[in-house]
């Protein structure tokens, strides 16, 4: 039989500091501050403890431990998840994997990497650069976020057109489950006999289990990348604009679109040479062989002109090409120096409905009083609405909170869905029941039964739990095969 | 062309009622994959059609039973393609099935697989319950990734009923050439040529000969032929002249489709999903090499430990593709764990055991 009780505080941090060095298990809420929130910093909550391991045997001594005592653990990474899917339990551990930082091997003939969850996604593609290799998805937040947490959330980035999210491009992982099972899921080919465990792992959240270790793919870095910028005065045109790249048949690296208002606060702040004055910039980079890309731009400027593009600039050299990107790449801080607070929402929606949603939003916005910036992965319609806000007010977070509750119900109305790449955490969890009916909530739960049937990896997040879950599951005909920690056997 | 869902459901359900088995049947195109089957035939070939194609969007949307060719003949008037080029298998092939069992063509490293391209799916899981997962856009992380799990899950967890897919534009202009090289030589020249930032789409191994396929932008294509069909001295391939594949089309047809001669006649056909740099298996015989390396044909009587073994010293699984004995098992075995993890979730999807017993495993 399993101690189900649970210790108090004083006796957990006895059992990890038995094998993890003191300093690393902590327990004062001064240390502990930095771990209270993740990069969707209004939702805050202290941990119980936080404990920064740095053996996959330690990590596994922390979740036998937890596990036996029904304790709930928190995986985190750098920290820059946008939906407080890091956010700690208050009476739980933070399992922080940043001490996993080490790059294991690079294999340049095979085009791969094993990595530890704790590394850079920017180090991945750092360290692969000598052998002319990069690794393809690239979030915004590259410089710090880990691939465990890319793999967690499934994150994509302004490349993922072409070349995908996440889960296109691992090969495998090394994970612990909740009571501290090894269990290795995919292999160095390109796919593993039987249903494809890889897929359901990635963007998981960190309720099916603790990733220590990830096989990545790396792709051969393009001959040459060239970006064109092009202005438009409606919103409309600049959307037809991208239908036409992609209905002629060209996949662009990147094609990102902002409004007015991203537009002016990315040129204030980065300097790229925005015309201030336009409604709409489009961005697209077209990369590839040298001929390719030469062959590309030339049919993209000339599509944006039939489109009525106002002004239509090609990058010239590297450093042009970089400065036109860090406007869009800044966006989001550009965005907070406009204002005291910023929201960040993630929906996605068939980009012919853009149209549509942007002007339902501007009618939203008008009515809560509150200003929007959009940000908009445009190839693959995933929208990035900023709405801006002042926490100081009172009521204020409400009223944008509710703004945005609304932006992605308007998202799932028109075929799209409520989150794109950030994940769902604690903070889209209430607009789960819009994408998803009853019955399909009841499958998500059934999954997370599968794999954690005590519930206590990153409790609350991600799918809401169903009240009368327990009682569905009771009408199961047959008992659940045990899992291996509970009997050792089945 | 008929939405057969609530008939499908209804037979689900009586099924579930009277503890019987069902033997998920599409255009019954892939009976030779898998253990041998059991229960009644369900049938959902005739649950088709194209219920929605947005060119300008990349998405299509299908019934489970709509054959591939129906989806082919719609986007080649669109100038598009199913990317993951899946195998017709006689032209019986479905969306659905091709899904379940994870089928995807020698573009499969380039253009990724039909697992990569799954957007969302409609699912009618051991309950009788019609679920809708993902949907139909580029990018949705709300929820686990249920559309991608069913892909190789051979409708143990379901019945799909219809699968949303991205689709791409085809390339501008393709063309293959053709060099002399023995297969040690072969791994070690297509992980090289896939690491140069070239328009590769294809690279094959068979019968001494390396096929190495472009496509994209007719400057690039052209350029890289000129390259690649010259620049080898000093490499493995010194004395080989690359040389213009004529019909090249038919040649890449009959390698996804299995209609090449590698394929004919009764001995068993081992599929390798290993590393891609591995040196082959340490097996004499008849072998064919294709997704870059990552992917390697064996014809010939084994036992599947032995197999398996090998598979493992080169990074992957193995499975018994074709013939031999299907009464046994025929994937790479699963770790203890793992194992009873897909028990585990097969019982959240299928609490009765419903669909496909014993097709994917003995134990599932
Ligand atoms: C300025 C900014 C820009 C951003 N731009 C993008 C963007 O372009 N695209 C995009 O997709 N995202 C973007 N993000 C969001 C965020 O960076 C990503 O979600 C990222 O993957 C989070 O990684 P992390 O290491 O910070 O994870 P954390 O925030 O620490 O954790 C995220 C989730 O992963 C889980 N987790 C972490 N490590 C593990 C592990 N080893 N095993 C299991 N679970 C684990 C956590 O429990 C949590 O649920 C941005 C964020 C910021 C602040």
């Amino acid at each position: 039989m399993t101690e189900k009780s649970k210790p108090d505080k004083a006796r957990l941090v006895q059992l990890f500091r038995s094998f993890i060095s003191p300093e690393y298990v902590i327990e004062d809420a001064e240390t502990q501050r930095p771990y209270e929130c993740d990069g969707l910093s209004m939702y805050c909550e202290m941990p119980l403890i936080v404990v920064l391991p740095d053996t996959v045997e330690q990590v596994q001594r922390v979740l036998q431990i937890c596990h036996q005592h029904s304790v709930p653990v928190v995986a985190r990474g750098a920290g820059t998840g946008l939906c407080a899917g890091a956010m700690p339990h208050a009476e739980g551990v933070v399992l922080s994997l940043a001490k996993f930082n080490q790059i294991i091997s690079i294999d340049p003939l095979a085009r791969t990497a094993r990595v530890q969850p704790g590394v850079r996604n920017l180090a991945i593609t750092e360290a692969a650069a000598e052998h002319g290799l990069y690794y393809g998805p690239d979030p915004s937040s590259q410089i710090a976020c880990t691939i465990g947490g890319n793999v967690a959330e499934n994150s994509g980035g302004v490349h993922c057109l072409k070349y995908g999210l996440t889960v296109h491009n691992i090969l495998s992982v090394e994970m612990l489950s909740v009571a501290g099972e090894k269990l290795s899921i995919g292999s160095q080919g390109l796919d593993s006999c039987g249903m494809d465990l890889m897929a359901l792992i990635t963007g998981s959240e960190g309720l099916l289990g603790i990733v220590t270790e990830v096989t990545v793919k790396l792709l051969p870095q393009p001959e040459k990348a060239q970006v064109v910028m092009a202005a438009f005065d409606s919103v409309q045109k600049a959307g037809d604009a991208v239908g036409g790249i992609i209905s002629r048949g060209i996949i662009p690296g990147g094609l990102e679109m902002m409004d007015t208002h991203a537009i002016r606060a990315a040129e204030d702040f980065a300097k790229a040479g925005y015309p201030r004055g336009a409604e709409a910039l489009l961005l697209c980079e077209v990369d590839g062989t040298a001929e390719e890309v030469q062959e590309h731009i030339a049919q993209v400027e000339s599509l944006f002109a039939a489109f009525g593009a106002t002004s239509i600039r090609s990058s010239q050299s590297e450093a042009e090409r970089a400065l036109l990107w860090k406007g869009r790449k800044s966006a989001f801080p550009a965005v907070g120096r406009i204002s005291p607070d910023y929201y960040c929402m993630d929906g996605t929606i068939p980009r012919g409905q853009l149209a549509h949603v942007l002007t339902e939003m501007q009618r939203m916005s008008d009515e809560y009083q509150l200003r929007v910036a959009n940000v908009f992965h445009a190839g693959d319609g995933n929208l990035h609405p900023l709405i801006l806000f002042d926490a100081n007010v009172p009521g204020e977070f409400e009223k944008t909170e509710e703004f945005g509750g609304r932006i992605l119900e308007l998202c799932v109305e028109v075929g799209g869905c409520i989150t794109g790449e950030h994940g769902v955490g604690i903070e889209k969890i209430r607009q789960m029941p819009i994408q998803f009916n009853e019955q399909e909530l009841l499958q998500f739960n059934a999954i997370k039964h599968a794999f954690d049937p005590a519930g206590t990896l990153n409790p609350g997040k991600g799918v809401p739990t169903l009240r009368h879950c327990q009682e569905y599951r009771a009408l199961e005909t047959r008992p659940m095969p045990a899992s291996t920690s509970d009997t050792g056997a089945a | 062309m008929a939405d057969m869902a609530n008939l499908l459901q209804q037979q689900i359900l009586s099924a579930r009622a009277d503890a019987r088995k069902l033997n998920i049947i599409g255009g019954n195109s892939k009976a030779f994959m898998g253990r041998v089957a059991s229960g009644e035939p369900l049938r959902v070939a005739g649950h088709s059609g194209i219920v929605s194609y947005q060119p300008v969007e990349l998405v299509l949307t299908a019934r489970a039973g709509t054959p591939l060719t129906e989806l082919v003949a719609a986007l080649d008037e669109q100038h598009q393609m199913l990317s993951f080029e899946p195998p017709g298998f006689g032209g019986g092939a479905t969306i659905g099935g091709t899904l379940a069992c994870n089928q995807s063509g020698p573009g499969r490293p380039w253009w990724s697989s039909v697992r990569d391209q799954v957007l969302g799916v409609r699912l009618l899981n051991g309950r009788g319950e019609h679920l809708r997962f993902g949907g139909q856009v580029m990018k949705n992380v709300a929820g686990y990734d249920v559309s991608r799990l069913q892909a190789g899950a051979m409708g143990s967890l379901g019945l799909i009923t219809e699968v949303s897919l991205k689709v791409l534009p085809k390339p501008a202009v393709t063309r293959t050439l053709v060099f002399d090289v023995a297969l040690q030589d072969a791994v070690a020249l297509m992980n090289r040529r896939a690491a140069e930032p070239k328009p590769l789409s294809a690279a094959c191994w068979l019968d001494n000969r390396l096929y190495l396929r472009l496509s994209g932008a007719r400057a690039a294509v052209d350029a890289t032929l000129s390259q690649w069909q010259g620049q080898h001295s000093g490499s493995p391939l010194s004395g080989s002249q690359g040389r213009l594949l004529e019909d090249d089309e038919s040649f890449w047809a009959a390698l996804r489709d299995q209609t090449l001669a590698f394929f004919e006649g009764e001995a068993p056909l081992w599929r390798f999903s290993i590393k891609s740099t591995a040196v082959n298996p340490d097996l004499p015989g008849n072998w064919l090499i294709d997704w870059g390396g990552a992917q390697r044909w064996y014809r010939g009587a084994a036992s599947m430990a032995q197999m398996q073994q090998l598979a493992e010293a080169a990074g992957g699984q193995v499975s018994l593709f074709r013939g031999g004995d299907r009464q046994a098992d025929v994937m790479h075995p699963q770790a203890r764990a793992l194992q009873l993890l897909q028990q585990r979730l097969k019982q959240s999807f299928d609490p009765d055991g419903v669909f496909n017993p014993g097709r994917l495993y003995s134990w599932m």
